[in-house]
């Protein structure tokens, strides 16, 4: 087991966010969690890499292990979770730098300056990311010319740099196009082979193609969770079945 | 019908203020005309000396530049620093509480009028850098440079962490995410991509300390003197002009011309910071959306 989650609660200020959630997530599989708007799911992929810390009023209740060590535990070093844990956003967010820096940055900050170290890491994470051929001739052109189903796939590769254990999709291809998206698509289900990848969506087919566990969330509960193919073939909750049958949300 | 009347009357106010800066350099472009008729702009350019209210006349810009430039420079080693570093503080590191509370307390600074500074540097701040430098003259260019610093810090630290604001939380919780500190995520995404707007805050505080002419006129002493000494008195572009504006020097003599070859040449001086600010503005503006 990658994560186990006990009993969380997440909070923002006074407003409960998620509810008493517990669940255990496998190490090098595909894990979607999905919902309609405002159920909670991206504050508690949030959680995960302790993104939420940046959000003023944030408050936990409840362990969140990972191989077995608590990641709020007070004499933890944060910025060591999230290293090991990395993430990708709804909106594409490369920094104004150049493709070849984006690829670098985790590496950078940790103070790795060689620039062997850093052209292999660049190119491994941009092959990985499915990205090399596209850019590979122009490394030092801004990040922000390219297409956002590109800068997507950059910010994949950028967290990929770090070498995680896991990445965290937080709604990935929300702001792309069909043909983007089924690239996105495709690597996710290629990098389940090293990382353990969670995913955060609202389409509840690309949960159904990407995904081998299926966790339903709704105002702030989890509702079901179970593999994929039953979540989406035969629910066990009425809830989940309205939901996936196109009932609300 | 209406509607054209309000068109006309906004037009004509722009039209205005654009009239008014044209008239201005009008003024002083055929003033300064006058003055080089009888000097030469070479001489003037060239000569080291600055003495026209002397027996022995000397035209050289010279002097009053090197004074506005060392007086500069004291300023914006204090402000660009301390104003960057407060801008970080408050933008990166401040709580809404602290932030809502110490922002406008900064801008009080800008508050003072300069009157008051001017006197702050001559009474205050000169004799206690006597205690620590027992050479510095009583009228000189490091104590009044200091303050002037003081005064241009909230330019630099409002418009930078105006700056620093509006980059996108996006950005800064891609560099967290990928294991940035709060230091790292300040100084190598934040400031990066507030650049421009950081650029455009340094430029200004650079043109607000050549401009600035009461703590100068005040604390300098009014010696034009050509010197990168900051310990003895001198005079600044601006400096000279509050002197012999309030002089008694007759209308038409060659020393009342020369407020106005010095006048254009300052203004030239921050007419072209101005552009510069503006272009890297334009340059850098927005890389992201």
């Amino acid at each position: 087991m990658a994560f186990k989650i006990k009993e969380v609660s997440a909070f923002y200020g006074g407003k409960q966010a998620v509810k008493n959630v517990s669940l255990a997530i496998q190490a090098r599989s595909v894990t979607a969690i999905i919902g309609p708007s405002g159920c909670g799911k991206s504050t508690f992929i949030r959680c995960l890499n302790r993104m939420n810390d940046l959000v003023p009023q944030f408050r936990l209740e409840g362990e969140i292990l990972y191989n077995g060590t608590n990641i709020y535990s007070r004499d933890l070093d944060i910025t060591e979770v999230r290293r090991r844990i990395g993430m990708v956003f709804q909106k594409p967010n490369p920094f104004p730098k150049s493709i070849y820096e984006n690829a670098a940055y985790g590496l950078r900050i940790q103070g790795i300056s060689k620039k062997g170290t850093l052209d292999k890491v660049v190119e491994e994470s941009l092959k990985k990311a499915a990205l090399w051929e596209e850019v590979r001739d122009r490394l030092h052109a801004s990040a922000l010319a390219l297409s956002g189903g590109q800068q997507q796939r950059l910010c994949i590769a950028r967290a990929i740099a770090t070498q995680p254990e896991v990445i965290l999709f937080d709604e990935p291809c929300s702001a792309l196009d069909p043909i983007a998206t089924a690239k996105v698509e495709d690597l996710i289900t290629a990098l389940k082979k090293e990382y353990t990848v969670i995913i955060v969506t609202h389409n509840m087919q690309q949960a159904a193609r990407v995904s081998d566990v299926t966790g339903f969330f709704m105002m702030g509960e989890l509702i079901e969770f179970d593999i994929t193919q039953k979540i989406f073939t035969a629910p066990s909750n009425k809830l989940t079945e309205d939901y996936i049958t196109g009932r609300f949300g | 019908m209406k509607e054209r009347f309000i068109e006309g009357a906004l037009f004509l106010s722009a039209l205005f203020s654009i009239f008014v800066t044209l008239g201005i350099i009008a003024v002083l472009f055929f003033e300064t005309f006058g003055f080089f008729k009888e000097v030469s702009i070479i001489d003037f350019l060239t000569d080291t000396q600055w003495t026209p209210l002397f027996a022995e006349k000397h035209f050289g810009i010279l002097p009053l530049f090197t004074g506005t430039f060392l007086t500069t420079l004291i300023a914006i080693s204090v402000a660009l620093p301390v104003g960057l570093i407060s801008a970080i503080y408050l933008s990166e590191y401040a709580s809404e509480r602290i932030r809502t509370v110490v922002k406008p307390l900064l801008e009080v600074l800008a508050a003072v009028p300069t009157v008051v500074y001017g006197y702050f540097a001559l009474l205050f701040v000169t004799p206690l850098l006597q205690k620590v430098i027992p050479d510095l003259a009583g009228f000189n260019a490091l104590s009044p440079g200091i303050v002037m610093g003081v005064m241009i810090i909230p330019i630099v630290s409002s418009l930078s962490e105006d700056a620093m604001h509006a980059v996108p939380m996006g950005l800064r919780e891609g560099a967290y995410a990928l294991g940035a500190t709060r230091l790292q995520v300040a100084t190598r995404v934040v400031v990066p991509a507030a650049f421009s707007g950081i650029a455009a805050s340094f430029i200004l505080g650079i043109s607000r300390a050549v401009g600035e002419t009461m703590i100068l006129a005040i604390a300098a002493g009014q010696q034009p003197r050509l010197t990168l000494n900051p310990l003895v008195p001198l005079e600044t572009v601006t400096a000279y002009i509050v002197q012999v504006s309030l002089g008694d020097t007759p209308t038409g003599t060659i020393e009342y011309k020369t407020i106005f070859a010095v006048g254009i040449s300052l203004f030239v001086v921050t007419f072209v910071l101005n552009m510069i600010s503006y272009w890297l503005r334009q340059k850098f503006r927005e890389v992201y959306e």
